[in-house]
C-alpha cells in the first residue's frame, strides 16, 4: 500500500486515546493515519489485545477501528516536527518520510516511573510495565518467583497478570500507607472500579502477600537478581525472585508535545475543553494531559476526534463522562503519593544515569540539571534524560531543559528532509 | 562566607565570564599572583564552550590567525599532562580531506606553509586516507595530516582552569550577571558592586552590551552527535571546502566536519549563519549539513543521532578576536570575538593579556589582536 | 480451522532460535538466556528495564546495525542478533 503523504488527520499513539480519536475523526468522515512505533496497536495496556477474541473494552474499540477506514502505521517514530508547515518527520526500520496534516492528535501515553535503589541496573530487574510488555510478547514466567514493588493500581494488575502466565508472586510491595490506598479503593468501588477489576484483584491477592508501607531497598545477585531486598517499617528481609517488577507510577510523555510547541503545566500538556493545546492544529488526549487511566483515556480520544473532526457539539455531550474520569485521576495522586524515604534509597555509588552510569555521589553536590549534563554527562545517552531526568526532578528538584530534535534518537537520515512538497498538498 | 557582601570586595583583576577564555584567562592571572575574581550568570562553560566542537586546531587564514593558534595548541599541549581524564584531551590529529585536484594543490599548498613554520603534517595520497579512515568514500584525491591538532571536551576545560584558578586564591561568583561599570567597578543584577584595578571582558557575543566599542557579530552554527559507535572514525576530519564555507561572509553555509569522541559518539558539523538570534535547531540546516557529511561519509547515514544542537560564535569583521585594552577605557580589556577558534586560542588568549597588564614581554606579536586596530575591510 | 503458530528461525550471537511469530526481539533473548543485552559505558550487563522504547537499555545489533531497540523489534525469519 502507498503511504500517504498528507491526512487531514494524523495521530501520534495507538493507545486507548489514539485509537478511540482515531474512529471518531475518520467516522466523521475525515482521512486518518495513525502512527505508533510499537509493532503493533495497542498502546502499553491493551498490549497483545488486538487479536483476543474476549469481549472486553479492548476488542470492541479494536474491532471498531479495523472497520474504520484509518490508515494504521505500525514501527513508526516521530522524529521531528514542524508547527508552522504541519509536517511530521516519521522514520520506521526501513525508511524514513514526512507527513504533513491539518489537525493532529498527539495520545504520546506515558512511561514509568522508576527511582534508583542499589542494584537497580542489575539483568531482571524490570519495570512493572516493562515485565508485563515482555510477558505479552510472549516471555514464559511459568514457574518464575517476581517480586512486584513500587506504587499504584498498576502492580496489581501486573501482579495478577504475572499469575495468570504461571508465575509466583511471593509479595507484592506497595509503598503507600493502606489507609490512604482503602480510601482510593471505597472511592473506587463507588463510581469506577472498571481499571482496578475487582476479579484480578482478588486473584492477584489469594496467594501473594500485598503488603503497604513496603518497598525494596536494595536488589542482589552476582550477574543477575538473585534476591530483593525488602523494607516494610523496621522489619526488613531478602525475597529470593528470579525477577524484581519495580515501578513508581506513570509520567506523562510530554516530549513530542513540547517540541511542537503546546504549552505545558505542572509537567502535563495543558488542553482546553476541546482538548486543543496552545497549538491551533494541536490536540491531545490521554495520559499525556494527565495520568488518569483507560477511561480517561478513551474519552479524551473521543473528544479530540470529534473536536479535530469539527463536530464540536458532538465533542460536548461527552463532556460530563469526562470529567467522572478526571476526578478519578485526582483520587489516584492523593492515594498513592510517594513517601519521603524513598529518596533515601540511592547510596553515593548507585547509577542514577544508566546510559552514562553517572551515580548519585556524583550528582547530589551539583546546583542544576545543565551543570549535571556538562560536567558529568548524565542524560545525555540514548534515552535523551527520560529515566533519569524524571528522577532528579523528584530527587533534587531539577527541571528538565527544553527539548530538541531529534525527539527521539533516529538515523541520520532521518533528519534530512526531502521537500517542501507536503505543504502544498494540503487544500 | 556564603553572604559575604559583595560591595566591600575590590580585586587587581575582575573576569566577567566563565567560558573557556574567561577561565584560562582567571587561572593565568591567579597563577600570576593576581587577586582575581571571575563573575560568571550561568554555568562555568555552558555558553558557546559548550556549544562547539571542541577542536584544538591550527589554522592559516592569515599570519595572526596562525601564530595566535599554534602559540595556543603548543600550550595546550604543555597543560594536558596535568588534565584530569574528564577534559577527554585526545592528540587524535586531523585530517584536511581533498575532493578533487585543485583541493589537492591547496593540500601541498599548507603542507609547504606548515613545514616552514615547523608544524609536524604529512600529506596522504587516495590509498593511506582509505587506510587512515575506511569510511570515507573511495575516490577522495587524498589529505593532509595534522599531527597535532587534538580534541578536548572544553566545558569541563574550563571547569580544570576555574578550578585552578581558585587553587592559586581566585574568587568565583556564579549566578550573578554584570549589568555595567561605573568608575572602576562593575554593578551587578542584585544591585551590588566590585571594585577592579582591571576589568576582562571575556562573555563572547554578550560583551557587545557593555562595551560600545565592540563589533561582534553572532553566527549560529549547528551540531548532532551520534550514539557510541567506536572507531569508526578516527581523526577530526575537515574537508578543505570548510575554508570556503568559513571564509563567506555573508551567506549561509555548511561543510563536512565529523570528530570522534572518546566516548566513541561521533560529533558531525558544521555550518555557519548569519544575523539570526533564535537559538533553536533549524532542520533545513541540519538537512543541509549532513547530506554534505553523507557524500564523504556514506556510513554515517544508519547511524543513530543523539541529540543536535546550536551556538553562537563570536566574530568579528577580520576574523581574528579582540585581546586587549578596550578604546574606551585603559583598564578594561577585552578577551572576546574568537569565532570558531575559542576553544584553541583560549590559551594563547590568556597569555596575551596577562602580558599586556604586568607587562611582560610576549612570545608572539600582539598587534594584530589589538581592539584598537582598523580593520581591513575585506568583508 | 485453527492455524498453527508460525516459527520463525533467526540468530542470537550466531546460535540458532526458534520463536513464535509476533515475538519480540527482546523476549527471545530472554528465553535464550542471555543476561547482557548489552554492556554499559562501565562495563555492567543490562537487560531492558521499560520494555517499551523509552530507556534503550534493551540496545543490541540487528543485521549489522548498532543500537536497535530489541523490544520494539519483532523477530523475523533470517534476522542476525549480537548482544554485549
Amino acid at each position: 500500500m502507498k503511504r500517504r503523504q498528507f491526512a487531514s488527520v494524523v495521530v501520534v499513539g495507538a493507545g486507548p486515546a489514539g485509537l478511540a480519536a482515531a474512529i471518531r475523526a475518520s467516522e466523521s468522515g475525515r482521512q486518518v493515519t495513525v502512527l505508533d512505533d510499537n509493532p503493533s496497536a495497542g498502546g502499553q495496556i491493551w498490549r497483545g489485545e488486538k487479536d483476543r477474541r474476549s469481549g472486553n473494552d479492548a476488542s470492541a474499540w479494536f474491532q471498531k477501528f479495523r472497520t474504520c477506514p484509518a490508515e494504521m502505521i505500525t514501527g513508526a517514530r516521530l522524529i521531528h516536527g514542524d508547527p508552522e508547515r504541519r509536517i511530521l518527520s516519521v522514520e520506521t526500520r526501513q525508511e524514513f518520510f514526512e507527513i504533513g496534516y491539518d489537525k493532529l492528535i498527539l495520545a504520546t501515553g506515558a512511561r514509568e516511573f522508576f527511582l534508583p535503589f542499589p542494584g537497580w541496573t542489575l539483568p531482571n530487574v524490570m519495570g512493572v510495565g516493562g515485565l508485563q510488555a515482555l510477558v505479552k510478547s510472549g516471555l514464559p514466567v511459568d514457574g518464575k518467583r517476581i517480586v512486584v514493588a513500587g506504587t499504584g493500581p498498576l502492580l496489581l494488575a501486573a501482579a495478577a497478570y504475572f499469575r495468570k502466565h504461571g508465575a509466583i508472586v511471593p509479595v507484592i510491595a506497595e509503598q503507600a500507607e493502606w489507609r490512604s490506598v482503602a480510601g482510593f479503593g471505597i472511592r473506587l468501588s463507588k463510581n469506577l472500579g472498571k481499571l482496578f477489576q475487582a476479579r484480578s484483584l482478588r486473584l492477584a491477592l489469594r496467594s501473594s502477600r500485598y503488603t503497604f508501607s513496603t518497598w525494596v531497598e536494595a536488589a542482589h545477585g552476582k550477574d543477575r537478581l538473585e534476591n530483593a531486598q525488602v523494607r516494610t517499617g523496621a522489619k526488613v528481609w531478602r525475597e529470593p525472585c528470579d525477577y524484581l517488577a519495580v515501578g513508581y507510577g506513570l509520567k506523562p510523555n510530554i516530549e513530542l508535545p513540547v517540541l511542537m510547541g503546546c504549552r505545558t503545566q505542572s509537567g502535563v500538556v495543558a488542553v482546553d475543553e476541546f482538548q486543543q493545546t496552545s497549538q491551533e492544529h494541536i490536540y491531545c488526549a490521554g495520559e499525556c494531559t494527565g495520568i488518569g487511566g483507560v477511561d480517561k483515556s478513551l474519552i479524551e480520544g473521543e473528544i479530540t476526534g470529534l473536536a479535530a473532526a469539527g463536530l464540536k457539539d458532538s465533542a460536548r455531550r461527552l463532556f460530563a463522562k469526562r470529567r467522572k474520569t478526571r476526578q478519578f485521576a485526582n483520587v489516584l495522586d492523593r492515594a498513592f503519593a510517594l513517601r519521603p524515604e524513598l529518596r533515601q534509597l540511592p547510596l553515593d555509588g548507585t547509577i542514577v544515569c544508566r546510559c552514562e552510569d553517572v551515580r548519585w555521589g556524583r550528582l547530589r553536590p551539583m546546583n542544576s540539571w545543565r551543570s549535571a549534563k556538562l560536567e558529568s554527562r548524565c542524560g545525555m545517552g540514548p534515552c535523551q534524560g527520560r529515566v533519569c531526568g524524571q528522577i532528579l526532578e523528584f530527587l533534587l528538584g531539577w527541571h528538565p531543559e527544553s527539548v530538541r530534535p531529534p525527539v527521539f534518537p533516529a538515523r541520520l537520515e532521518s533528519l534530512t528532509q526531502d521537500s517542501e512538497m507536503k505543504e502544498s498538498l494540503r487544500t | 562566607m556564603g553572604n559575604l557582601s559583595l560591595t566591600s570586595l575590590s580585586f587587581d583583576i575582575v573576569v566577567l565570564g566563565g567560558g573557556i577564555v574567561g577561565t584560562a584567562c582567571a587561572r593565568e592571572f591567579a597563577e600570576a599572583g593576581l587577586r582575581t575574581a571571575l563573575i560568571e550568570s550561568a554555568e562555568i562553560g555552558g555558553g558557546a564552550t559548550a556549544a562547539g566542537m571542541g577542536h584544538i586546531a591550527v589554522m592559516d587564514d592569515s599570519e595572526a590567525q596562525f601564530a595566535l593558534t599554534r602559540y595556543s595548541q603548543l600550550l595546550w599541549k604543555e597543560a594536558a599532562e596535568r588534565f584530569p581524564p574528564d577534559v577527554e584531551f585526545s592528540p587524535s590529529g586531523a585530517l584536511w580531506v581533498a575532493a578533487d585536484e585543485t583541493e589537492m594543490r591547496e593540500v601541498f599548498r599548507k603542507q609547504h606553509y606548515y613545514i616552514q613554520r615547523g608544524v609536524p603534517v604529512e600529506v596522504l595520497d587516495a590509498r593511506s586516507l582509505a587506510e587512515a579512515e575506511p569510511n570515507l568514500r573511495p575516490g577522495l584525491e587524498g589529505a593532509l595530516l595534522v599531527k597535532e591538532d587534538a580534541v578536548v571536551y572544553p566545558p569541563c576545560a574550563a571547569r580544570f582552569f576555574i578550578t585552578e584558578a581558585q587553587q592559586h586564591g581566585a574568587t568565583l561568583i556564579l549566578g550573578k550577571r554584570a549589568v555595567g561599570t561605573r568608575g572602576n567597578t562593575v554593578q551587578l543584577d542584585d544591585g551590588s558592586y566590585i571594585a577592579y584595578g582591571n576589568l576582562v571582558i571575556a562573555n563572547g557575543i554578550v560583551a557587545q552590551s557593555l562595551t560600545s566599542s565592540v563589533q561582534l557579530e553572532p553566527r549560529k552554527g549547528h551540531l548532532v552527535i551520534t550514539d557510541r559507535y567506536p572507531g569508526f572514525v578516527s581523526h577530526q576530519i575537515i574537508e578543505l571546502g570548510y575554508l570556503k564555507s568559513a571564509h563567506s561572509i555573508q551567506s549561509d553555509s555548511v561543510a563536512f566536519n565529523v570528530q570522534p569522541r572518546p566516548s566513541g559518539q561521533i560529533l558531525i558539523g558544521s555550518s555557519r549563519q548569519y544575523g539570526l538570534d533564535d537559538s533553536a535547531v533549524d532542520m533545513k540546516i541540519v538537512s543541509a549539513m549532513l547530506r554534505r557529511a553523507f557524500e564523504y561519509m556514506p556510513g554515517l547515514r544508519r547511524l543513530s543521532a543523539i541529540r543536535s544542537w546550536t551556538g553562537f560564535r563570536a566574530a568579528t569583521p577580520d576574523k581574528l578576536p579582540l585581546i586587549g585594552p578596550s578604546p574606551e577605557a585603559e583598564n578594561i580589556y577585552l578577551a572576546t570575538g574568537h569565532e570558531g577558534l575559542g576553544i584553541t586560542t583560549s590559551l594563547g588568549t590568556a597569555k596575551l593579556l596577562a602580558d599586556m597588564i604586568l607587562g611582560r614581554r610576549s612570545a608572539i606579536a600582539k598587534d594584530p589582536y589589538l581592539p584598537s586596530r582598523s580593520y581591513a575591510l575585506h568583508a | 480451522m485453527r492455524s498453527m503458530p508460525e516459527i520463525i528461525t533467526f540468530s542470537i550471537n550466531g546460535s540458532p532460535v526458534r520463536v513464535s511469530g509476533g515475538t519480540s526481539v527482546a523476549t527471545a533473548i530472554l528465553i535464550s538466556g542471555e543476561t547482557a543485552f548489552r554492556r554499559s559505558v562501565s562495563g555492567e550487563p543490562r537487560t531492558p528495564l521499560c520494555g517499551m522504547g523509552v530507556c534503550f537499555e534493551c540496545r543490541v545489533t540487528i543485521n549489522g546495525l548498532q543500537h536497535c531497540l530489541s523490544c520494539q523489534t519483532v523477530c523475523q525469519d533470517g534476522m542476525e542478533v549480537q548482544t554485549g
